[in-house]
This record gives C-alpha cells, sequence and structure tokens, in this order.
C-alpha cells in the first residue's frame, strides 16, 4: 500500500481516529462494535448479524489469508464498515481466491486501517458500544460526529427485514434425508444450513415474517430460529408468531437472535449488553453436568435471566460475565443458546448442540408413532 | 472439583542443568508448579541438580535436594521422603524420562506414590513413535508415512509407502549424521545402507518428505473434568526441517484460515484425549501443505515445554501454573485468570499483538561446526519481542539478539546467496534482506527457503520503509516517514546506520518531534476486560497504558537471550534484587526480552516491561517510569555494556558506580589501581596489529594468553606459545581497532585458579566464598568445575585472596557484589580479573552457604540497609562440600573437537554436594550425565610434564582395580616404576588402535593431556569417540586427580540425599569450613 489515502472514523462521544483507506471509498454509520477473534474475518464479514455494525477487529493483522468463496456466511458481506490495525496487501494462502481489499471494493464495503485498534476497543468497552461515522471522503472531525450522532441507534432497530431471505428456499440433505427442518431467516449464516444438511435434515428456509400458521402447514420436524442482527426487543410480531410456533410442540432450536426471540416469546425479556460478546474464546458453562465448552459468540443482546417464567430453565451460563446463554422449555421440545454451535468462525465445542436438535426431533417423530 | 486432600506431598523433578534444547523455560515451569503447590498447601519436595535455578532457592519448596537426576539418586530421596504424587510434567524431558524410569523400576509403587498431571501410560504412548502412530491411526489422524527399517529389505518396503523423497534417519548417532534425502532409488539405497552401518543398532528410520511444509504448533491444555482449551497457536517462520527451536517462530499462527485453524484445534483436542493426557498441558506440533492443506501430526509433548513457556509469555496465560492446580484437581473454571482477575481460567487467550521468538546461535564458538539448522537443535537461547504488526514484533527481536554490528550483508555472490537461501543457517535472515533488497522476487526465495510469501512481503515492506530514509539527512525525512520507521520496528541505531549519524543524534531528533513510543499491556483477551496486571510493551501508537505509579521504584535490567558466557546465572540474580527489593517496600520494575526466564514471569516484579535491552528502548522506559534507581550489575554483560552511557543520559545507576565498572574493564586504568595497591597480575599489554602483538609478546615472555576486549565467556580467548601462532591469530581470529585493542597476558601455565565472590559496600566486606578450580589456568574459569571450600591451598594464600579482595572492593568503592578471578603460580597471588558485578557463581556460592547473596547485594545497592547491619561474619562458610560442574553441548556439534580451553563452551551447571570433596565430586559428575566407571580399562597418555603426576594416578588406580593401558612413552614410564600396563597403538600407528578399543566398549576412562601440535588429530579423535560412547575424558592432570578421588569416594562412601533446608537450619552449618580431606594435596 504504497498509495495511503486518509480515512476517519468518529464515534457519537466524539473520539475519533484518523488513519489510512483501504476497502471502498465512501461513508458509513452503524453501531461500533468489536470481534476477538484471531481468525476468520472473512466469516465475521458475511455474517448477516453484523448489518448495522461497524466492526473493529482487536487482532491488529488482517487479510493475511485472503478471502475465498467457501468460507462465505453468506451471499454477501454485511458489516457497514470494517476497522483493523494492519490490513494485509498480500493475500498468501492455497485457499485465497481475491486480497481482502480487493473483494471489499468489490462490495463497496469503505474500510480504515493503521488505527490504534486496542484503544478503540478499550473505548467501547468502558463506554459501551456506540454509533460510529467511518469515512474515507468527509475528513472533517465535527462534521463526522455530527453524521454519528444522526444515524440510527441499534435499540429497537429492526434489521431481520434487510437481511432475510426474500422467498423460501430448500437446501437438500446430504445423503439420505431424515428429517424436514424449517429455518426462520433473521439473517442465517450458511454453516448451520450446512451442520443441519450434514445430519440428513433438508431445510426450507423461510422469511422472517412468515406466519406460525404458514410454517407448520409445511409439517416441519422441527423449526429453526437463526441468528440474525438488530434488537429482538423490535421484534414484536414475530415474537408472536414464534410463541404459536413453540407451543405447537414441534421441536424449535434457537440460536443467537433466534434464542433472544424464544426468550421474548416465552415472556422473558431482554436487553443490551454494554459491548456484546463477540469472538471465538468465550467459556460457557453447561450447568447440569459442570462442563465448559469454548464457544464462538456474536451479541449485543442476551435474555435476562430474572424475567423468564419457571417453565423455562437457564441451561447455559457465561462464565465471564454470567449472562444466559442457554435455556429450555420443561415441557415443551423447546431449546435455544445464544452463541454460535455453528461457530464459523471459532471452535467447534458446541456442535453437538446440532445433534441434540436431531435427537429432539427423533424423540418427537417417536412419540408420535407410538 | 475441588483440590485433593488425599495427597498432602508432592514431589517435584527439575531439568537438571542447562543444556541446548532444554534451557530455564524449566526453571520458569517448575518454580510455577512450586509457588502453585505451596499456595495450595501442599508440602512440596523438589529435586534438581541445577544450582543456579529460582525453583532450587530454598524459598520455592518445603524440601529441596540439588542431587543428581538420577534413577538410584532420586530412588533414594523417594524412599527417603515417601511423597504422595509425584508431578513428572513440569522439568522437561529430564523429568518426564526419570519419572517413567521411577515407574518401570517400582519405585513408585513401591513407595505408594501417584503420578499426577499424565500418567504412565499416556507418557508412553506419546514418546513411543510406534505406541503414538498406533494411537494417531486409531483417532484416524495423518502422520507422516514411513517406519523403521532394520534391514535393507525392511527398507524397500517401506519406501513403497513413503515415496520419494524420502527421509532417512539413522538411530542413535551422534547429530544424526548418516542420514539424508533420497530422491531417486539408487540415492535411497546407498542412503539406507550407510545410515544401517552408522546406526550402533543397526536401524534408520525413513519418512515421506514433509520439508517445505509449513510447521504450527498448538498448546493444549486439559482438566479432570475433560474441559480442553487451546492456549496458543505457534507458526513457524522457517518451514518444516528445522527444528521449531532453531525457527523463528510467530504467535498466533497468521497464515491459516479459520476452517484450517479450526482442524488443527479439533485434532489437537482429540489428540490429548486419545494419548490420555489427564490434566495440565501439552504441545502439538503439525506440519501443513502449503499448497493443498494436508495435515500431518509431527508429535505431541505430553508435558509444558519451552513452546509452552513461550506460549505462555505471549499470551499472559501462566500454562505451567495452572498446570500444576489442574494435576491436584482443580477444573479451569474454578481457577481465576490472574490478568483480568474477574474472568476464569477456562478461556482461550486472544492476543491484539504479535509475539515473535528469535533463536541466538553461537556458532562462533564451535569453530569446526557447520553453520547448518537442521532437526537437532542448535541454538542456545532466545529471545521474544511483541509488537502490534509482524514487522515491528521481528524488527524488535533482531536488536534484542545484541547483535554487534547491523546486520547487512555486502557483495553476496549469486551461487552462495542461492546456497544460502535453500540450506537453513543461522545467517538466513540477512541472505533474505540482502536478496529483498538486491530484488530477488519473493516467489524465487518462497522456492528455494520455503518461507511463506506473507512473511517475506513482510520483511519487504520493512526494506521500502528503510528505502525511504536512507542515505537523507535526519532532517529532510518527513516525521511521517521517521514514524513508519519506528512503526515497523527499526532501532534508533538502525536510523542512525541508514542516516549516517549517531544514535544520540537520532533519539535527539525523534524526542524533538514528539515520536515517543506508548506502552500496551498484555492482556489475555485483546482489551476485553481490564487488566490488573502491568505486562508492558512498547508501540508506537495512540494509547499509553502504562501508568505508572508514584511509589518509590527501582529497575532492574535482566540479562538478554541466554548464550554460552551469559546465562540462567544472571537471570537468577536479577530475580532476586526483585524479590528483595519489593519486600523492602519499593516497586520493581523488570526489564527483559528472554521468554524462558523466572524474570519475565509477570509475578516476578511489579511490573515487567517486555523489551529489548538496548539503550534506546531502556531510556525511553526510563523517562516513562523515572525510577529511583536501576540496577545494571546484576543481569551479565547486556546490561553492564549499557551502564556507561545510560549513566551519560542521567539514569539514575545504583550501586557500583559506572566509573568503578569502566576502572575494572580498562586495562590502563586497572593496572595503575593495582600497581598503586601493590596487588600483582601478570605482566600485560594490549595490541592493534600484528607486529605489536609481536613487540609485546616478546617483552612479556611466550606463552601468552590473547584475547579480543570486551567479550563475554573467553569469546575468541586463546593461549599462544609462540610468534608464529600469535600471528595467526592477529591475522585471522580477532579484529582489533584502537578502541578495542587485543589484550596480551603472560600465561600462567599450570597455576592453580580460584572465584572469589564478596559483597561489599562502604560498611563492610564480606568474603562469599573461595571457589578452587579443579582444572588449572588456562581453562575458562566457567568450564572449569569448582569447589568450596578450597582443598588443596595453603591457608597463606587464602589471606592473601582475603586481603586483596578487600582492598579492591575498597578501592573500586563497590556497593553490591564483586567477583575476583585469581591465580596462584609459585606460591604467588596474581589477580587476573576483577568484575564489580554479579558473577556467574553467585547462585551456586548462595546455595553452598545458605546466605542469599543477590538479595542482600540489592538491599545494600538500594540503601535500604548497609552490609554491616545483615550482621554477616566477615568469611562466609560451608556446612559440606560443594562442587559445580559444567555441562557441555559437544555432542549436538559433529566435527567439533571437544576440548577445554580459554574460550568457555559449556551451557549450564549442576551441583554435588558430599561430605568429602570426593563425594562432592563423583555426585556433581553424575549430575552432568557421567558415570563413573568403578573398574575397566584405564587410558593414560600423557605429555612429558605430566608424566610424574601421571604414575601417582595410575597407581592409585591400579589399586582401585583398574587395568592400566597407555600409549608408547606413557607405558615405558609407568613400566618403570613397575606397573603392569598395555601398550596400545595410537591413532596413526596401526589397527586396533585406542579409538577402536573406546568404540568396542572396552575403555572405561581416558586420561590425555594435549602432547602439542603433533598428536593434535590422535586426541581430537579420542575426545571424539570418548564423547560418543558416554567414557569419562579429562584432558588435565588436575582434572584426573579430581576424578580418582571421586572414583575413590563412590567405591567406599555411601551417599545420602540431604536438604537444602537441613543443611542451613542445622546448628552444625554456618560454623566452621570441614577440613580438608581430599587424599592429595596440590601445590601450584
Amino acid at each position: 500500500m504504497s498509495e495511503t489515502k486518509p480515512a476517519l472514523l468518529a464515534l457519537e462521544d466524539g473520539r475519533t481516529f484518523r488513519g489510512r483507506a483501504w476497502g471502498a471509498a465512501g461513508e458509513v454509520c452503524g453501531e461500533m462494535v468489536f470481534n476477538t477473534s484471531m481468525t476468520g474475518y472473512q466469516e465475521v464479514l458475511t455474517d448477516p448479524s453484523y448489518a448495522g455494525q461497524i466492526v473493529c477487529m482487536t487482532y491488529p493483522l488482517i487479510g493475511n489469508y485472503g478471502v475465498n468463496a467457501a468460507d462465505a456466511e453468506s451471499a454477501r458481506p454485511w458489516v457497514e464498515g470494517f476497522v483493523v490495525r494492519e490490513a494485509s496487501r498480500m493475500a498468501s494462502s492455497w485457499r485465497a481466491e481475491e486480497t481482502l481489499d480487493a473483494y471489499l471494493k468489490r462490495w463497496h464495503i469503505p474500510a480504515i486501517d493503521h488505527v490504534d485498534t486496542r484503544a478503540l476497543v478499550r473505548h467501547i468497552r468502558d463506554l459501551g458500544a456506540m454509533r460510529a461515522c467511518l469515512s474515507s471522503i468527509d475528513l472533517d472531525a465535527d462534521s463526522l460526529i455530527a453524521k454519528a450522532r444522526a444515524s440510527a441507534p441499534m435499540e429497537n432497530r429492526e434489521l431481520a427485514s434487510v437481511v432475510t431471505t426474500d422467498k423460501p428456499y430448500e437446501v437438500p440433505a446430504v445423503g439420505a434425508e431424515r428429517f424436514h427442518v424449517v429455518c426462520y431467516d433473521f439473517g442465517v449464516k450458511l454453516n448451520s444450513l450446512r451442520e443441519f444438511a450434514a445430519l440428513g435434515c433438508r431445510i426450507t428456509v423461510v422469511p422472517a415474517s412468515t406466519t406460525a400458521t404458514a410454517v407448520l402447514a409445511l409439517k416441519p420436524d422441527g423449526i429453526f430460529l437463526s441468528n440474525g442482527p438488530g434488537d429482538p426487543a423490535a421484534m414484536t410480531e414475530v415474537v408472536t408468531e414464534i410463541k404459536r410456533v413453540a407451543q405447537s410442540g414441534t421441536p424449535t432450536f434457537g440460536i443467537c437472535f433466534g434464542h433472544q426471540l424464544l426468550g421474548r416469546a416465552f415472556g422473558g425479556t431482554t436487553y443490551k449488553l454494554r459491548f456484546g460478546h463477540r469472538g471465538g474464546n468465550q467459556p460457557v458453562l453447561e450447568r447440569a453436568v459442570g462442563t465448559v465448552e469454548i464457544t464462538s459468540h456474536n451479541h449485543g443482546f442476551a435474555v435476562a435471566a430474572d424475567s423468564l417464567p419457571a417453565e423455562v430453565e437457564v441451561t447455559h451460563i457465561n462464565l465471564n460475565d454470567n449472562c444466559v446463554e442457554g435455556m429450555r422449555h420443561r415441557q415443551l421440545p423447546v431449546f435455544s443458546v445464544q452463541y454460535h454451535p455453528e461457530a464459523a468462525p471459532g471452535p467447534h465445542d458446541a456442535e453437538h448442540h446440532f445433534r441434540r436438535f436431531i435427537e429432539l426431533m427423533e424423540q418427537s417423530k417417536q412419540a408420535v408413532v407410538g | 472439583m475441588p483440590k485433593r486432600t488425599d495427597i498432602s506431598k508432592i514431589l517435584i523433578i527439575g531439568s537438571g542443568p542447562i543444556v541446548i534444547g532444554q534451557a530455564c523455560e524449566f526453571d520458569y515451569s517448575g518454580t510455577q508448579a512450586c509457588k502453585a503447590l505451596k499456595q495450595e498447601g501442599y508440602e512440596v519436595v523438589l529435586v534438581n541438580s541445577n544450582p543456579a535455578t529460582i525453583m532450587t532457592d530454598p524459598e520455592m519448596a518445603d524440601r529441596t535436594y540439588i542431587e543428581p537426576l538420577t534413577l538410584e539418586s532420586v530412588a533414594a530421596i523417594i524412599r527417603r521422603e515417601k511423597p504422595d504424587a509425584l508431578l513428572p510434567t513440569v522439568g522437561g524431558q529430564t523429568a518426564l524420562n526419570l519419572s517413567i524410569a521411577l515407574a518401570d523400576a517400582g519405585v513408585l509403587d513401591e513407595c505408594g506414590v501417584e503420578l499426577i498431571g499424565a500418567k504412565r501410560e499416556a507418557v508412553k504412548i506419546a514418546e513411543d513413535r510406534q505406541l503414538f502412530k498406533q494411537a494417531m491411526d486409531e483417532a484416524g489422524l495423518p502422520m507422516p508415512r514411513g517406519g523403521f527399517a532394520r534391514s535393507w529389505a525392511e527398507a524397500e518396503q517401506i519406501v513403497e509407502e513413503t515415496d520419494y523423497p524420502a527421509i532417512i534417519r539413522p538411530s542413535f548417532t551422534l547429530g544424526g549424521t548418516g542420514g539424508g534425502i533420497a530422491f531417486n532409488p539408487e540415492e535411497y539405497e546407498e542412503i539406507v545402507r550407510n545410515g544401517l552401518a552408522a546406526s550402533p543398532i543397526h536401524e534408520v528410520l525413513i519418512e515421506e518428505s514433509i520439508l517445505g511444509w509449513k510447521e504450527f504448533e498448538l498448546e493444549v491444555m486439559r482438566d479432570l473434568h475433560d474441559n480442553v482449551v487451546i492456549i496458543c497457536s505457534i507458526e513457524n517462520f522457517d518451514p518444516m526441517g528445522v527444528h521449531t527451536g532453531d525457527s523463528i517462530t510467530v504467535a498466533p499462527a497468521q497464515t491459516l484460515t479459520d476452517v484450517e485453524y479450526q482442524k488443527l484445534r479439533d485434532m489437537s483436542i482429540t489428540i490429548i484425549r486419545k494419548v490420555g493426557v489427564e490434566t495440565g498441558g501439552s504441545n502439538i506440533q503439525f506440519a501443513v501443505n502449503p499448497r493443498n492443506g494436508d495435515i500431518r501430526v509431527i508429535e505431541m509433548n505430553p508435558r509444558v515445554s519451552r513452546s509452552s513457556a513461550l506460549a505462555s509469555k505471549a499470551t499472559g496465560f501462566p500454562i505451567a501454573k495452572i498446570a500444576a492446580k489442574l494435576a491436584v484437581g482443580y477444573t479451569l473454571d474454578e481457577i481465576p485468570n490472574d490478568i483480568t482477575q474477574k474472568t476464569p481460567a477456562s478461556f482461550e487467550p486472544t492476543i491484539d499483538y504479535v509475539v515473535a521468538k528469535i533463536p541466538k546461535w553461537n556458532f562462533e564458538k564451535f569453530r569446526d561446526a557447520e553453520d547448518v539448522l537442521g532437526t537437532q537443535m542448535k541454538s542456545v537461547g532466545e529471545v521474544m519481542a511483541i509488537g502490534r504488526t509482524f514487522k515491528e514484533a521481528l524488527f524488535k527481536g533482531l536488536r534484542s539478539l545484541e547483535a554487534v554490528k547491523p546486520l547487512r550483508l555486502a557483495n553476496v555472490p549469486a551461487d552462495e546467496l542461492q546456497r544460502k537461501l535453500a540450506r537453513p543457517n543461522s545467517q538466513r535472515f540477512s541472505y533474505i534482506t540482502y536478496a529483498l533488497q538486491h530484488g530477488v522476487p519473493i516467489e524465487e526465495i518462497y522456492r528455494l527457503s520455503g518461507i511463506d510469501p506473507w512473511f517475506l512481503a513482510q520483511l519487504q515492506d520493512v526494506m521500502h520503509v528503510q528505502d525511504r530514509i536512507e542515505g537523507r539527512t535526519l532532517e529532510e525525512i518527513e516525521p511521517a516517514a521517521l514514524l513508519e520507521a519506528k512503526e515497523v520496528g527499526l532501532s534508533d541505531r538502525r536510523v542512525a546506520y541508514l542516516t549516517k549519524r549517531t544514535e544520540d543524534e537520532v533519539r535527539a531528533h525523534r524526542k524533538r518531534l514528539g515520536l515517543v513510543p506508548v506502552y500496551k499491556r498484555v492482556d489475555t483477551c485483546g482489551a476485553e476486560f481490564e487488566s490488573y496486571t502491568p505486562y508492558l510493551y512498547s508501540t508506537y501508537e495512540e494509547e499509553d497504558e502504562v501508568a505508572p505509579t508514584d511509589r518509590r521504584k527501582i529497575m532492574i535490567l535482566g540479562s538478554g537471550p541466554n548464550r554460552i558466557g551469559q546465562g540462567i546465572e544472571f537471570d537468577y540474580c536479577c530475580c532476586h534484587a526483585s524479590f528483595a527489593l519489593r519486600d523492602a517496600g519499593f516497586e520493581t520494575i523488570m526489564v527483559n526480552c528472554n521468554p524462558e526466564t523466572v524474570s519475565t514471569d509477570y509475578d516476578t516484579s511489579d511490573r515487567l516491561y517486555f523489551e529489548p535491552l538496548t539503550f534506546e528502548d531502556v531510556m525511553n522506559i526510563v523517562d516513562t517510569e523515572r525510577p529511583e534507581g536501576i540496577i545494571v550489575q546484576f543481569g551479565g554483560q547486556t546490561p553492564l555494556n549499557l551502564a556507561m552511557r545510560l549513566d551519560d543520559a542521567g539514569a539514575p545507576i545504583i550501586g557500583t558506580s559506572p566509573d568503578s565498572i569502566d576502572l575494572a574493564e580498562d586495562r590502563k586504568r586497572f593496572g595503575a589501581l593495582l600497581n598503586e595497591l601493590g596487588v600483582p597480575q601478570p605482566e600485560n599489554g594490549t595490541a592493534t596489529s600484528s607486529p605489536e602483538a609481536i613487540r609485546e609478546a616478546a617483552r612479556i615472555g611466550y606463552p601468552v594468553l590473547v584475547r579480543p576486549s570486551y567479550v563475554l565467556g573467553g569469546r575468541a580467548m586463546a593461549i599462544v606459545y609462540d610468534e608464529k601462532s600469535l600471528d595467526e591469530y592477529m591475522r585471522t581470529a580477532v579484529e582489533a581497532s584502537p578502541e578495542r585493542p587485543v589484550l596480551i597476558d603472560k600465561f600462567l601455565e599450570r597455576a592453580a585458579e580460584f572465584d572469589v565472590d564478596a559483597l561489599a559496600d562502604e560498611t563492610a566486606t564480606v568474603i562469599a566464598g573461595i571457589q578452587e578450580h579443579i582444572e588449572e589456568a588456562g581453562i575458562h574459569s566457567g568450564d572449569s568445575s569448582c569447589v568450596l571450600p578450597a582443598v588443596r591451598i595453603a591457608e597463606e594464600h587464602i589471606e592473601t585472596m582475603r586481603h586483596y579482595t578487600r582492598i579492591l572492593a575498597r578501592a573500586l568503592k563497590v556497593k553490591g557484589l564483586i567477583n575476583i578471578q585469581f591465580a596462584i603460580k609459585d606460591d604467588r597471588v596474581y589477580v587476573l580479573e576483577v568484575n564489580p558485578r554479579a558473577s556467574r557463581t553467585v547462585p551456586f556460592v548462595s546455595k553452598a552457604t545458605g546466605v542469599p547473596l543477590a538479595r542482600i547485594a540489592a538491599l545494600v545497592m538500594a540503601g535500604v540497609r548497609p552490609l554491616k547491619d545483615f550482621n554477616l561474619p566477615d568469611d562466609l562458610t560451608v556446612a559440606r562440600f560443594f562442587v559445580k560442574s559444567p555441562v557441555f553441548p559437544f555432542v549436538k556439534f559433529p566435527g567439533v573437537d571437544p576440548i577445554l580451553g580459554p574460550e568457555m563452551h559449556s551451557t549450564g551447571e549442576v551441583m554435588g554436594v558430599g561430605e568429602s570433596f570426593g563425594e562432592a565430586y563423583a555426585k556433581a559428575m553424575l549430575g552432568a550425565g557421567l558415570r563413573l566407571p568403578a573398574s575397566g580399562t584405564a587410558f593414560i597418555s600423557v605429555n612429558d610434564s605430566d608424566k610424574g603426576q601421571a604414575v601417582v594416578l595410575a597407581r592409585r588406580l591400579a589399586r582401585l582395580g583398574f587395568t592400566l593401558m597407555a600409549t608408547v612413552n606413557t607405558a615405558a614410564r609407568l613400566r618403570e616404576v613397575g606397573l603392569e600396563v598395555e601398550t596400545v597403538f595410537k591413532v596413526n600407528e596401526g589397527r586396533p588402535n585406542i579409538v577402536d578399543h573406546i568404540k568396542q566398549g572396552e575403555i572405561a576412562l581416558i586420561i590425555n593431556t594435549p602432547l602439542g601440535r603433533a598428536s593434535h588429530y590422535d586426541e581430537q579423535a579420542i575426545r571424539r569417540a570418548a564423547l560418543q560412547h558416554n567414557v569419562p575424558c579429562v584432558t588435565t592432570m588436575t582434572g584426573a586427580q579430581a576424578l580418582v578421588d571421586a572414583i575413590i569416594a563412590q567405591a567406599e562412601t555411601q551417599t545420602h540425599p540431604v536438604t537444602l533446608q537441613e543443611l542451613h537450619d542445622s546448628p552444625k552449618s554456618k560454623v566452621q569450613s570441614p577440613k580438608s580431606n581430599a587424599a592429595f594435596v596440590f601445590r601450584p
């Protein structure tokens, strides 16, 4: 990067960071968050849950191994903007198809590097996630701070409609089809679908606005509530549908945003974390057995434990801050986790939740047969 | 799960002396384990033969044995102590092997000792290649294809599996000699047949070639609840084919996608479970094919390792400490993360910086060794550096190596360049930068070296940054370009070199521009949580997290990378200074860049700066911290070399003044002082050219000892007997200059040498120990065994040495430690060298006397208490005989003559404790890995002047039942006095000759003093053969006498292990030195 152009990142509280522009030229606003994964920037960029957010990677060197088609978690990158310490000018990997810089340019994602990302992260850690504006066009601090302040806050923001599929589509099972799963797409990551498919599930992915009646009419063996961006509190209508789905007795499994929506459907509340959990190293305790799994996280909201009714059991908690990471209904075949068993990026420790869901569907089928 | 209450007494085995491949990282891990277990209320019993370790400090364990790490010796300790459990995983391969040997021998069962951390079966699977391969096969994990062949027929089968190229490694040959890579069937047959012949057990290992694959390591931890976490991933800069200890390594992995990384992570978890390592840390190595991502599992170490020490320092996650806690039953989620305090240890550290480790080699000390790197580790130490980018970390690391000259090659011929890029060697890095600067494309360098293009591009970036400032004046360089140079880790010194200015000018200019570093914290979590531990590194960025306190503070400069001549002993001293001053209420600040050490544990000092020990980096910290005092006298030559400049820059150096330090180093000033005091020193002079040297030597009289100024460990030091050799030395061995003249001393032949350590200030002088060297003058003090108390010296000379020590300490206004080397010849005591600083022998003397010299010195230096208030006697005494013996790395350097001389070659030391000198020496020899024979054939071949003493020795050996064998002249002399002796051929006299006998295993002991140039080849062949077959071989008469004493002691005395605590707490100690009971009195 011999020809460097300046870029500016401004936070709503007035703090600014000057650096070098890379990726696409342009200007974007969004919620400023950070992710602590040391690998997997491509999965982060393409995770629909990052819609509406400018993501800062805490690991300073990003782009080293380039970008490839196989590691995409959706059809396109969703982050608004990207902040790193040092972007790699070259991609070194047998899997690389293009450099990260070229990829971001192709998808019109503005990025900034050569900024003190650790200072930025500490700022957000201490003061909370906040709105920000990133620009390679407007380099005036006051002006950019004003733009950050004028942008939409994440609270009460509905983003599922932005990232969800327009119309239903099917993903076939790998090998023999054993189950049919309907997936509510609030911003689903491809790896969740891959996991289901690999376990013999045909998946029908439906738009976020699909009614419970329409979903149940598909006669699914199980219903999957995907991850996704935005504030679960802004999803009142969807929550009503989910409540009906869950109470239908059809095995239901929620991940991340899906977990939060389930929590609300059961009458619980959700709240915004100060700066969220985003990374691949979070310790989650499974309370019943006392084992710890290292898990991939990406959430800015959480379910309030004390808001849940007695019939909902908190099964998993985060050992860093004790927040709810998993729950199950004591009577209904419904469970959810706040984190990402599909990983991508991150450790595979929690992959068993997909098998757990398969078992639930098996039991449910046998019960019907029996 | 809470900790176990069914065990209360735990034995920890250390790793013994520092050797290549096993250095102070195991003092770090062992110390952590001791501390952690003691903290949990367990009674800790420790055994280690290395006195220079922190772990063997009496406070670290409840009961400390400094005893040889042999089956018999540790079995005796177990029978005495009856511990409930043995933790075998924190003392390197030595402790692991010994623990398994103890289990196999039934000692553990007999005494009811449980192995905790790793069970016997798990260790066997991990360590035995066949069992490990079987386990990996069962788990469906790929290992390099291949196997062992004991015949050509077997080899023909194996190659079907491996295909070409195939790697052939004969078993049990020195330095892997006799192996090679076969690219076709003819080559294959030739190498296999040669290899089978070269291997003493006629076995070769044949494997598919994975040379050039990328190499990764993962550090894994597991607890009894089967929770598994990965602490750190490490990527090797050098691809497969170079030992990871000889490779530049980087954390975290840089060139793996998440998909690939998670595959390695999953495999690591499968492996630790499959092998069955119950708790603690393991290191797993992988090779990854850069062309298609194929993976091979290379090996796993079921214990903490060099890499886990690096991973601990790189992440802030203390693997050994946590491993110790897991071994007693805790689970990861029950242990808090020290650094964040609020989160548990059951997580995976994430880092927001880059860590580079660079090996330090000492090839210059092994002149006949080929500078080639392979699967046998050759480096003697390492540095680690932290930066926010790879470039910054790497270049900080490079300056941490303390290279004498800026690394830059000139006029490299194309064929040499190609060869040096393709064949790994200690200088390859310089050749890569040369190639980049001369326009060799990255693809070509990659093709030759196999080093990932990403790394090469990083280097190229730095070369471009250099290009932007080179040849310009400092003033015309834009501040942004200078900032960029600092951001990529270029030192002020480098910038000065590129702009032809002085480092001071660059520094001043840089500060004028406001270009100063900030300090960031290592916090295990990428800043997600607040850090409560000031573990800091510098970088050129915006935000400073340094937050200095306004407490009274003392800064201690460490000793940098281990190297021959400057090792763990100095780290020991630095740690002690920190402990003492912390206890005295100071805030202690440690600066060091060696990841292996206890000093770079964030627990050791109040604040840790993981930074290079250069003037620039140290002054930056001084500017930030404004300490009340700086200790430069404890870290060896590294900080001492900075003393004058720091002092000139106004940094508050405490203790003996830099001026006194300089006085002792400066030939002229020092000579004048000795004259004034009436203290004799050998006749000496200096020279900057060969004619001048010849003139000086003629005046002084041959033989002379010659050496360059300001060197460490006797680098390029030589004894020269005539004009011709002196001329050769001056023209080839050294570069002399007016600032750095060659020093010429009269060599005192056959003199006895002594090392004296003392504490002093204006109120008192305490002679801590007068150590007598076993080897006579001419052998580097670090390579000679020594004994406390002196055993063969008249009291009057001891008194003279005490007197000289006192007047020198006073004259140099010593405040702290002083070390003086004396020689005694013809009843006259000479001063050879005065070092007003901590010496290599401080830990040894401290362990022997029970008086913590470095601690006291630190308190004296900081003005906490005057020396007299410690109420120490004027002369410390010892309750037993204590022998310190060196260990050598010759076995790692094929082709090098393992002879002792004025240039130091040893890497580490052991201590032997005994009721007699012989017993102590025997234990020291055993600790150093030499089994003394009780009987057999003793071969004697000595020069004329040694023949008188040889007769005495031969008699004693004959009386012990040894059969005598000698070369013709020595044999004749022995027969003259009526001894029965067999004459044997020298190497060039016919067959079978002495070397044949050694190789046949017929020789138990070799006494061979140099006969001169003519027989050099013969002697070298004998020494190499002795080394290979582990036959004791002594090359000095004093060494031979000591060895015979030891053999007698071994035959006559039953030894009983005793703890340091017993030695120093008993009323018998500190009262009276034992009387010399050596079987001979040697008067020089």
